[in-house]
């Protein structure tokens, strides 16, 4: 008896209490900065495109929905010809972000993507690509990778000697 | 066989090989670099360290590298000891000091043995905390791109470019950390092999220029087994495919044929398939029509017409089989000229009637003597060309046995062998790259070949008959090359058609005939013209000169022309007249050439990439290509498009026939020289555990996203109707049979090298026999009836050119020279090789103008001077693009 009646006494407090329920869409949800939601390519601190076009996003989605392919610019550097994800059928498991070897590739804090037509769930390079460095800022590959590209030649890459001559004789 | 205990386990292994070799051998995972299979050990890279015991009670034992030990009976040995693994992790770490952080933009990456074995050895994190070196990369040439700063030191490339294939370009330069892999000064590599770097490299150092410009990695490309169609050789590769092109061509060892190499011109002749000017739709008089159309329109024009059906020496045996089905065996004409025809029949008749056998590539590297005759075999068939480089060295190699140095071990044998060579006797037109090998060279015009084929036969066997009148400094030369190759034990003689001629095949069948009565294993190698040249031989068939007389005469209105460029193989004049004469002209094909602007129906046909078929390589092994993926609706093969008119037109034969299936059992049921080319794969309802063989790797990717752009709704994948290879990643994971491995790969092992788990024992056939079947091979108790004919001694005539052909590697084939990779490395103009004697007389220098009239027609060439060239013959080279089509060898009227 007792217990009842105390069940609805907490229960008649809750009315007081702050809500839980947001009132979506008036008001919007706060996420968290690693919540996995719409996926972008971001850019490196130089506004370059970050892709390099390696595939691994792609060959570590379960569910198949990256396709891409590279090509390279006139100096060497790599970048997609065109990139699209399958929104209609990625689960946000965040693989591809973990396989990206130059943060390129990061899942957002935006789930907002409902439509009415499936067909508008397939994102192009046009749509995922920002104009900004997403969650790693600072990181640029190829001033890492051993790769020349423009305006970078071989041993200007971070760690990296001056290129050896070998017609030198010296020791 | 030796019991070789590792790990405490007992193993049965050849004895002849070292420890890596065994281990391998017994599917051991077991990192190395420097040693290649083909290529033997050097113990450069220290990475396939293991434990060897001295007995069963020593518990401590010592590392030794494996790849440099002979197998010895009741040795004991550890892959697994944790010393040896944690020196196998340590060398890895060293090798990878100055290795760029480049995976992400490396072609090699998805397909690299060094991250194969980094992974296999445990090594992650770099531990070496200075800077690292670097170089700075060459620009090879349009096949191969230079990275540098991956290099691992293994030295594989250098030992493959000089030592294996002979090439003089490329070599290491500087020492200590400093090696460096490359040319002199960038340029590009004059190898006819240089592909083939890309596979050795075990790294991305050297990488395929032509797929980094379409890249893609090895787990995206759907792939099937395919025979390469740029020479008569048969090559056995794998074909790979993304988004509707055709992306690479790769090596697919085949124990009897290429093993682990193929030429320039197979790996890097592959783009015409994707070429723009390509045929991809049915064209009617000018108006592009649909696939239903055509076929309606087709059966119309041929029910009112005497129809002739023209094959073709580079299509199937399957769509010209079904061509022969159409038209009737009456009106079914081979498309080759005269001579290619008679010759490719001469060599049939050798090869069946005489009593020696051709022998596969892999025989001919054994071979302890070569003689070649009229045969420019780097330009005409470059595998063969690899394959006698190695042969030139096996009587040396008889040595380096008697010195009790293993033949694996390449840095010793190559010291104690030095620059020595077999006997290698060579008779050519002109110089070849061949001839730093020959102990004799003899340069001179195509009967002139023959009569010293002639002179040497006949003193190895006096039944020949002797060549009258012979000087006496040939006579001598004629007594050298017969003592040669009667001091060697299997030698083999090797002939063709290039040089047009069939008194030189004959001359070489006389001598290799001569050679097998001497007790000696002789071969006798005959290259083909073209890839299917042999098989279509093999079918039986009109001249095609025939076809033009049926048209010409009237008994013929109407020409189905199947893959063929008749321009190529009849001369100019009368080719166009057939052309005009002809009612209707309808053509298969799926390459733009002179014939199909003269069409008035084009029928867009499939390449090898996108067809089934089957070809018979020059030693009559018939050979099966697997379609790599399915073209649009439009384009078919040949044979389905034939088989649909057949089927429209009523044609009883042809209406029982469905698929590939079919129609191959049906050739080896009426074909008498094809019989059993049914039983060379399995049956289309071949599965394994009730699955089908992918063609597609189990992480191929993006399959719900690639054709999302025309529909969100992915697209059922298509089904194979003709072998039982799937369109998709689900399958069979296991080892395919030996003739359907669309790709290699193995658990650990996602580069080429995983070829080794599909093999019986290193360098040996594949699990389950090589694919392909032998259909040519001579009658038992066959005796040798000598050709008897020598012929004259060539003699010049004043103002005239005995005219000959002259082969590229890179341009004289058809299709290859589309792809534009090779016609960067083709002659840039059509030219007359002429010996300078007959350029002073003629007073004309390099670069000049010369003009000939042959056949009516003057044809105006550059002068090209060639000392070895014998005086009153010049040499055109074959099927250049501008090249004047006419039928050579014949006389030429210069003209002033």
């Amino acid at each position: 008896m007792f217990s009842i009646i105390r069940s609805m006494w907490l229960t008649f407090l809750h009315a007081f209490h702050k809500r839980e329920t947001i009132q979506y869409p008036e008001q919007k949800v706060k996420l968290p900065a690693r919540w996995r939601g719409r996926i972008v390519l971001t850019r490196d601190p130089d506004m370059g495109e970050r892709c390099v076009g390696c595939y691994l996003c792609a060959a570590a989605c379960p569910v198949d929905c990256i396709s891409l392919q590279a090509t390279e610019d006139e100096n060497g550097r790599r970048y997609p010809e065109f990139f699209r994800i399958n929104f209609s059928r990625c689960i946000f498991c965040g693989y591809c972000e973990e396989a990206c070897p130059t943060y390129a590739i990061q899942l957002i804090p935006d789930f907002e993507m409902g439509e009415f037509d499936r067909q508008n769930l397939v994102y192009e390079k046009n749509d995922l690509l920002i104009n900004g460095q997403g969650k790693y800022p600072g990181y640029n590959y190829y001033k890492v990778a051993g790769l020349a590209i423009g305006g970078k030649g071989k041993g200007e890459a971070e760690n990296e000697e001056q290129p050896v001559d070998i017609k030198s004789l010296m020791p | 066989m030796a019991t070789l205990y590792i790990d405490n386990q007992p193993h049965e292994v050849n004895s002849g090989h070292n420890l890596l070799e065994a281990c391998l051998s017994l599917g051991l995972d077991l990192p190395y670099f420097c040693w290649h299979p083909a290529m033997g050990s050097v113990g450069a890279c220290r990475q396939c360290a293991i434990k060897v015991y001295k007995d069963e009670n020593d518990k401590k034992g010592r590392l030794i590298m494996s790849c440099m030990e002979p197998v010895t009976n009741n040795q004991r040995i550890s892959v697994a000891d944790t010393e040896a693994k944690e020196f196998r992790e340590e060398v890895i770490g060293w090798l990878m000091t100055n290795h760029p952080h480049d995976c992400a933009v490396c072609d090699e990456g998805g397909s690299c043995h060094l991250q194969d074995m980094t992974v296999m050895t445990g090594h992650a994190y770099r531990k070496f905390r200075y800077k690292k070196r670097t170089h700075t990369n060459q620009d090879l040439g349009p096949f191969i791109n230079h990275e540098m700063n991956r290099c691992i030191q293994c030295y594989r490339c250098v030992r493959f470019y000089k030592d294996y294939a002979g090439g003089k370009d490329f070599d290491v330069f500087a020492s200590r950390n400093k090696v460096y892999f490359g040319r002199q000064e960038d340029g590009v590599l004059e190898s006819e092999f240089s592909g083939n770097l890309a596979e050795v490299c075990p790294t991305g150092v050297f990488t395929d220029k032509t797929l980094k410009q379409h890249y893609t990695r090895k787990w995206d490309l759907t792939m099937a087994p395919s025979i390469c169609q740029h020479c008569s050789l048969g090559c056995n590769i794998i074909a790979g495919e993304r988004y509707g092109s055709l992306r690479m061509i790769g090596n697919r060892y085949h124990g009897e044929v290429n093993g682990y190499f193929i030429c320039d011109r197979g790996r890097f002749g592959y783009e015409f398939v994707n070429a723009p000017g390509r045929v991809r739709q049915p064209i009617m008089n000018g108006q592009v029509i649909g696939r239903k159309e055509v076929l309606q329109e087709i059966n119309r024009l041929l029910k009112e017409a005497k129809v002739i059906g023209i094959g073709s020496p580079r299509a199937s045996i399957q769509s010209n089989f079904a061509l022969k089905a159409l038209v009737g065996k009456n009106n079914f004409y081979h498309g080759v000229s005269e001579s290619e025809h008679d010759m490719a029949e001469l060599a049939i008749r050798i090869l069946k009637e005489g009593p020696v056998r051709t022998p596969s590539l892999k025989e001919v590297e054994s071979c302890d003597a070569v003689f070649i005759l009229g045969e420019d075999l780097t330009n005409s068939s470059p595998m063969l060309a690899l394959a006698v480089r190695q042969a030139a060295r096996v009587q040396p190699m008889n040595e380096v046995a008697k010195a009790n140095i293993p033949e694996w071990n390449d840095a010793a044998v190559r010291e104690f062998v030095q620059d020595k060579n077999g006997p290698f006797f060579s008779a050519t037109i002109h110089d070849t790259k061949l001839d730093e090998l020959a102990s004799e060279k003899y340069y001179a015009a195509p009967d002139d070949i023959a009569r010293l084929g002639f002179a040497v036969a006949h003193r190895i066997d006096s039944a020949v008959p002797d060549v009258p009148n012979y000087p006496e400094e040939l006579k001598q030369l004629a007594d050298r090359i017969a003592s040669g190759l009667l001091q060697s034990e299997n030698p083999v003689v090797i002939s063709g058609v290039s040089s047009e001629s069939e008194t030189v095949m004959r001359a070489a069948a006389n001598v290799a005939w001569a050679l097998h009565s001497k007790k000696k294993k002789a071969g006798l190698v005959l290259t083909m013209l073209e890839c299917n040249s042999l098989g279509l031989a093999m079918m039986g068939g009109g001249k095609l000169d025939g076809a033009f007389n049926a048209v010409l005469n009237g008994h013929a209105d109407t020409a189905i022309i199947m893959e063929n460029d008749l321009y190529r193989h009849g001369s100019f004049a009368t080719v166009d007249k057939f052309l005009k004469t002809c009612k209707q002209v309808i053509v298969l094909e799926h390459t733009p050439h002179a014939t199909l602007k003269k069409a008035h129906v084009i029928i867009p046909a499939g390449t090898f990439a996108e067809s089934d078929g089957m070809l018979i390589n020059n030693e009559g092994r018939a050979q099966r290509f697997f379609q790599v993926y399915e073209s649009t609706e439009v384009i078919q093969e040949s044979w389905r498009w034939l088989l649909n008119m057949g089927i429209n037109a009523g044609n009883e034969h042809m209406s029982q026939w469905k698929n590939f299936e079919d129609i191959t059992k049906a050739i080896a049921q009426e074909e008498e020289f094809l019989k059993g080319v049914d039983t060379i794969t399995p049956p289309s309802s071949f599965r394994v555990a009730g699955q089908r063989i992918p063609r597609e790797p189990h992480r191929y990717s993006g399959r719900t996203a690639m054709n999302a752009n025309i529909n969100v709704s992915e697209p059922k994948p298509p089904e194979d109707p003709d072998s039982s290879l799937s369109y998709t990643m689900e399958g069979y994971r296991g080892l395919a049979p030996s003739s359907m491995i669309p790709f290699f790969w193995s658990p650990g092992w996602n580069s080429v090298q995983s070829v080794n788990k599909y093999q019986n024992e290193i360098g040996a056939s594949l699990k389950g026999g090589d694919p392909g079947l032998r259909l040519i091979e001579p009658e038992p108790g066959a005796v040798a009836n000598y050709f008897s004919t020598v012929p004259e001694v060539f003699q010049p005539i004043a103002d005239h050119f005995w005219l000959v052909w002259t082969h590229h590697i890179f341009g004289s084939e058809e299709l290859s020279k589309r792809s534009p990779s090779v016609a960067q490395r083709m002659p840039q103009h059509p030219y007359a090789m002429i010996n300078p004697k007959d350029a002073e007389q003629q007073k004309v220098n390099e670069g000049d103008k010369i003009s000939f009239e042959v056949e009516k027609h003057v044809y105006v060439l550059m002068v090209k001077l060639n000392n070895t060239i014998p005086s009153g013959v010049a040499a055109l080279p074959y099927g250049l693009e501008g090249m004047p089509s006419t039928e050579l060898p014949g006389w030429g009227i210069l003209k002033r």
